[in-house]
């Protein structure tokens, strides 16, 4: 009944983000949004396939000529070991370890921050070395609304984490804020899955031309 | 048994033309009354399916009536609360089925039948084709016919031969028309990035000299789109023939016959030829083309696409186009313009024409 | 705690409303803002009509009619049909599966305030500069070469109202799945739960695409994008796409609680169960599938190619199957029932022959190449009339005399409801019937007037008579209504006397936490089951106990009150001269997510209704 009620790791049960109502529903409300967030991509992964290489001059650069797979390869690895520790950081709830849990989830907003990084950098890499802009072409704006919506998934994502991280550091884990690590973790995975998504439709298939 | 099903499906036929044909519009405009060969498929489409869901609607209503009258409540018994009956909710799940697939077929067929254009990709070697094409280019709010094998431009009227079949490229340069004939068939838009291909077809026998095809623009596209009406002329192969080649005999502007339509021309010469051509070849891009081809302007029987063509409307029009086509590109390109210059402009435009009297 | 008993003032009235959680009052918020829409966009069509009374009018300008006519439509689908169905919706389905509540309350009230606040962006426009005016479409050529604001109004407009209708249908849909009381399956749930249930789904689906397609209109034209400019490699017919990916589910969105609602209606006055309980739930399950697969068949004109407009074309089609199967089930439903003519049953039965005809022609229009004729003349505007107005309105018209009394506690003058219906009725025949044959004979839909001597002329009389009197019968619920409210006569549980779900075991209106106990069901129509057996009420299923009640909150209003400032950043911001664009467009979203992050760090675990008390209100008569 009590949500907050101070559990050990004898009470805590196996399935500690499913335990009230509240949490079955955001249990399967959460799953729900992702559906619709599917579309969501599914579209903008539509309208860049549509637009991919539209320009209005052939002197613009197109995806063959823009992606390097290094860079792109390093952000796809950071934003898998992310996805990896908190599955680590779920682990450890499950367990009833908050000390360790808290740590994955650190690590987890640390690669998130590299891979923002690195986007950002790859971005202003295109505008400055290419003059591949939003504005520049169908092709920009296509590439930039589907990347960029990606990446600011991966910057509330963050916030989202980091949230949780700092607002519950002094009370430990309990019924009632399980379910809540446990949807912003699955929200990662979705972010990690679409990410794998936008490497093999935007990065590898534009380097095949 | 067979001869009264025949016969009663004959008088249902009959039933059903007498009311059509009680409404079915104006002959040169209405889809009821079909003049050409898609216009006719169509149609008859119309009247097939008309006749299914006649059928279906009838079996309602006899439930429905036969529901209403008997059952109403009458005392405070409780009825019989019935689940269902298999039978009864497989029937009325497979017959629709055959309906639709019955709908289906003709729907399918036609659906290939008006796509078919391998008739104008067949190239010659100089890169033209024995069919009749034209390219539609739909403009706010104007319409241009280029007839690429004949390279020829017009603008507003169309004018094709009768009992063959007329293959369109249609596109539009600023934003989306569509381009329907309802009395010659169906519709088809003019995107801005894609050419669209169909062909339609003229019956010699519905078409009026003194009623031209009405033609319009089918899709909204700004505040004139009531007022983007064209005016479809069809004329016998010779004389449609005989037309292209008094077009084609036109390479230099026409000089104005009377004084006053010199005056006209001097003016148009300064304020309108940046926009209007008076030379119909296509030599010039398509996108340099701002404003209808005005060749053959005195032969036109609509001024601005809907206005009757007399000297009156073409004063009106030219001198405050905004009032007769609002949006429209025209207003504000020219200064005002006085009486005298009205009439001078006047005189030319409508000497402008390429057919003899 | 029993605050629902007291009396109030009209501050604490306006607070608890602004802050509510509770689906009833959520219901007449969504039913008092849908119906002020619904007016409006009454008042747009009126206006219209007026303009094509006769040939050459100059009642409205070219470019006002233009507004006048998407105004409408875009009111009246997501301002109007979609906030009045939300509204039945939430005032009943809980009731109606035996829940305390909706999964979140809090999304609830949310998705209330974000629908508002996004309308009310939408009709500033009206004030501030001028009114969209490409049409509801909005295709995006005609939208992409519009200057000043009206498209902007309607792409931010829409997007903030869209996001509220989205966590409305996951809500639903968690709420069915979760929360149906002891006893009720899937297949005992009364068929507008089912509706809802599908309709949920639907809407989990196709908003999403809409969404794309408006943030992709919206960078286009305030954020120098190119999605739909052909000349810098951009392409139209994305939108199109987009817009009816989205756009053929939404009607479905529409008429399926229609549907959902006159099943219903022909259960309870005809006192018989819904013949076909099962078809009719495949039936609804497959249109709603099918809803997906067709939504190229707005787009036969737009030159997809034979193949695409043969398949969509048959797909089209079938879907004439399912619904032809709910329209027998439902006159077997009547068929050996004893009929009672009440008001809602009047709308339910002539909710048949208008629909049929809707649906008849829509199998005409799904027939491709018939369609190249069909297509954008006022045979269409004639046929979705049929369906909307013949299914829908009929529906929610319908809805509102029969759930009045659940949700206001009154029931509505039947005299008064019977003129409504049958001003409403003709006119509406009147005006749509005569519209197939203008688009037959020619006459193209949009258009702001049309010349004479075409033969349009007494068609378009006859259909702007018809349009007043559906006004004058939307005038007599009006006054219907405020009678109703100003005599305020309370009545019982089942005020219609054959209830069956079990919304009707409950009091008008039901106690804010509405079952005391959960009910045990033990059937389709529980509550029938139970009165058949001579019971009062239903049989609890569970010993009384303290009930967990959510705590009402201002955060909703305030979230979507962030968005409703951010709009006017990013609208603004491309004008000349313009400083304070971007300025306003952060803090808006930042208010949003500082809202968000209010709720997120400040732990609201509720409050509990204690048993004592919920023993004190059974004396009050109070029953549940």
């Amino acid at each position: 009944m009590h949500v907050e009620e101070k559990m050990t790791v004898e009470t805590w049960p196996a399935a500690p983000e499913k335990q009230t109502l509240d949490a079955k529903n955001k249990f399967l409300g959460f799953w729900l949004f992702l559906g619709g967030e599917t579309v969501l991509f599914a579209s903008l992964f539509a309208t860049y396939l549509a637009l991919k290489d539209s320009v209005p001059r052939s002197d613009m650069p197109l995806a063959k000529d823009l992606f390097e797979i290094p860079l792109v390869f390093a952000m796809t690895m950071i934003l898998l070991t992310s996805s990896l520790t908190s599955v680590y950081a779920m682990y450890h709830m499950k367990n009833f370890n908050f000390k360790k849990m808290q740590v994955w989830l650190g690590i987890t907003v640390i690669l998130g921050l590299a891979f923002l990084g690195l986007e950002i950098y790859e971005f202003n890499h295109y505008v400055h070395e290419f003059g591949h802009t939003f504005t520049s072409s169908a092709f920009g704006s296509a590439f930039y609304t589907l990347v960029g919506f990606h990446g600011a998934h991966v910057a509330f994502g963050l916030l989202w984490i980091t949230t949780l991280i700092i607002r519950n550091s002094k009370r430990g884990l309990n019924l009632y804020n399980a379910p809540k690590y446990y949807v912003a973790s699955l929200y990662w995975h979705f972010i990690d899955v679409v990410w794998v998504f936008i490497f093999t439709v935007v990065y590898l298939m534009g380097m095949v031309g | 048994m067979k001869r009264l099903a025949k016969w009663r499906l004959a008088s249902l036929l009959a039933l059903l033309t007498l009311v059509l044909s009680a409404c079915s519009g104006q002959p040169y405009l209405s889809a009821l009354q079909p003049a050409g060969a898609v216009a006719k498929k169509q149609y008859d489409l119309m009247v097939f399916s008309t006749i299914i869901m006649i059928a279906v609607i009838a079996v309602v209503a006899v439930i429905f009536i036969i529901v209403l009258v008997r059952f109403r409540r009458k005392d405070d018994k409780i009825p019989k609360q019935v689940e269902g009956n298999h039978a009864m909710e497989i029937i009325w799940t497979v017959i629709p089925i055959l309906l639709v697939l019955v709908l289906a077929v003709p729907t399918v067929s036609a659906v290939f039948d008006f796509a078919d254009v391998d008739a104008m990709e067949k190239k010659n070697e100089d890169g033209s084709s024995d069919a009749l094409v034209v390219n539609v280019r739909a403009n706010l709010y104007w319409w241009e016919f280029e007839y690429p094998n004949e390279k020829i431009v017009t603008g507003q009227e169309l004018i094709v031969p009768t009992d063959e079949k007329v293959y369109f490229n249609l596109i539009a340069s600023d934003v989306k028309h569509s381009f329907w004939i309802p009395a010659a068939g169906g519709k088809m838009d003019n995107n801005t990035e894609n050419v669209n291909k169909f062909w339609l077809e003229f019956d010699s026998k519905k078409a009026d000299p003194d009623k031209l095809f009405q033609g319009r623009c089918a899709e909204l596209c700004g505040p004139s789109h009531a007022l983007m009406d064209f005016k479809v002329k069809a004329l016998p192969r010779a004389e449609f023939d005989q037309w292209v080649t008094d077009m084609q005999n036109i390479t230099e502007p026409q000089q104005a016959t009377t004084d006053l339509a010199q005056q006209g021309q001097e003016i148009f010469n300064q304020s309108c030829i940046g926009c209007h051509a008076v030379t119909p070849s296509n030599g010039t891009p398509a996108d340099a083309r701002m404003a209808p081809n005005l060749t053959n302007f005195g032969d036109r029987n609509i001024i601005a696409g809907y206005l009757e063509h007399n000297e009156e409307n073409l004063k009106n029009w030219l001198s405050d186009p905004e009032t007769y086509k609002p949006g429209n590109k025209m207003t504000g390109t020219y200064g005002e313009l006085t009486p005298e210059q009205l009439d001078a402009l006047t005189a030319y435009l409508m000497g402008l024409k390429v057919q003899g009297e | 705690m029993s605050t629902n008993a007291q009396k109030r003032g009209f501050g604490a009235t306006l607070w608890d409303y602004l802050t509510t959680v509770d689906h009833k009052k959520i219901a007449h918020l969504y039913l008092i803002a849908g119906g002020l829409f619904f007016l409006i966009g009454g008042l747009e069509a009126l206006f219209i009509r007026i303009q094509l009374l006769k040939p050459n009018n100059d009642f409205v300008s070219a470019g006002l009619f233009n507004e006048l006519l998407t105004m409408h439509g875009t009111t009246m689908i997501f301002l109007a049909a979609m906030p009045l169905v939300f509204a039945i919706m939430n005032a009943v389905m809980p009731l109606q599966i035996g829940a305390r509540d909706v999964a979140f309350p809090f999304l609830n009230s949310l998705g209330f305030w974000l629908f508002l606040f996004g309308g009310l962006f939408l009709n500033l426009s009206w004030f501030l500069d001028a009114a969209p005016n490409a049409g509801w479409t909005s295709y995006a050529s005609l939208s992409i070469a519009q200057t000043g604001h009206g498209i902007d109004f309607y792409a931010l407009g829409l997007q903030i109202a869209g996001l509220g209708t989205l966590i409305g249908g996951i809500n639903f849909l968690v709420t069915i799945i979760n929360m149906r009381a002891p006893g009720m399956t899937y297949m005992r749930m009364p068929m507008f739960t089912w509706t809802t249930f599908v309709v949920s789904a639907l809407i989990l689906f196709a908003f999403p695409p809409l969404t794309v397609g408006l943030f992709l209109m919206t960078f286009d034209r305030m954020f120098g994008a190119n999605f739909f400019d052909a000349a810098m490699g951009g392409n139209t017919i994305i939108w199109e796409h987009f817009f009816w990916i989205f756009g053929h589910p939404e009607v479905y969105i529409l008429i399926l609680p229609a549907f959902g609602i006159f099943s219903e209606i022909f259960a309870i006055f005809s006192r018989k169960r819904l013949f076909g309980y099962s078809s009719m739930v495949f039936a609804t399950v497959l249109i709603g599938f099918l809803g997906f697969m067709v939504w190229a068949h707005h787009m036969f004109t737009t030159g997809l190619g034979p193949i695409a407009n043969a398949i969509f074309a048959v797909a089209t089609m079938a879907i004439a199957v399912p619904t032809g199967i709910k329209i027998f089930n439902w006159l077997f439903t009547m068929w050996g029932g004893s009929i009672r003519f009440t008001t809602p049953m009047l709308w339910a039965v002539a909710f048949i022959p208008s629909f049929l005809m809707g649906g008849v022609t829509g199998v005409m229009l799904g027939s491709a190449a018939q369609d190249y004729q069909y297509h954008d003349t006022y045979f269409v505007v004639a046929h979705f009339h049929y369906v909307i107005v013949g299914g829908v309105v009929f529906a929610l018209f319908a809805g509102a005399h029969l759930y009045w009394p659940k949700m206001f506690g009154t029931m509505l003058n039947e005299v008064l409801g019977k003129i409504t219906f049958v001003l409403f009725f003709v006119g509406f025949h009147m005006t749509f019937f005569i519209q197939h044959f203008l688009g037959l004979w020619g006459m193209p839909r949009r258009v702001f007037t049309y010349l004479p001597g075409q033969g349009f002329e007494t068609s378009n009389v006859v259909s702007s008579i018809g349009a007043f009197l559906m006004a004058a019968g939307v005038i007599v619920l009006l006054i219907n209504v405020i009678i109703t409210s100003v005599k305020n006569e309370k009545v019982g549980n089942d005020p219609w006397g054959d209830g069956r779900t079990l919304e009707w075991a409950l009091s008008s209106p039901p106690p804010y936490y509405n079952f005391k106990q959960l009910p045990l069901v033990r059937g389709l129509d529980a509550y029938w089951i139970e009165k058949m057996e001579g019971k009062k009420g239903m049989t609890p299923a569970e010993p009384l106990g303290d009930i967990h009640m959510p705590n009402n909150s201002f955060i909703p209003f305030l979230i979507s009150l962030g968005l409703f400032i951010a709009a006017f950043g990013a609208m603004y911001h491309g004008d000349e001269g313009n400083t304070w664009g971007i300025p306003v467009l952060i803090f808006g979203l930042l208010f949003t997510l500082g809202s968000m992050f209010v709720r997120s760090i400040k732990d609201d675990h509720g409050y509990h209704i204690p048993k004592e008390e919920l023993i004190d209100d059974n004396d009050k008569g109070v029953k549940a």
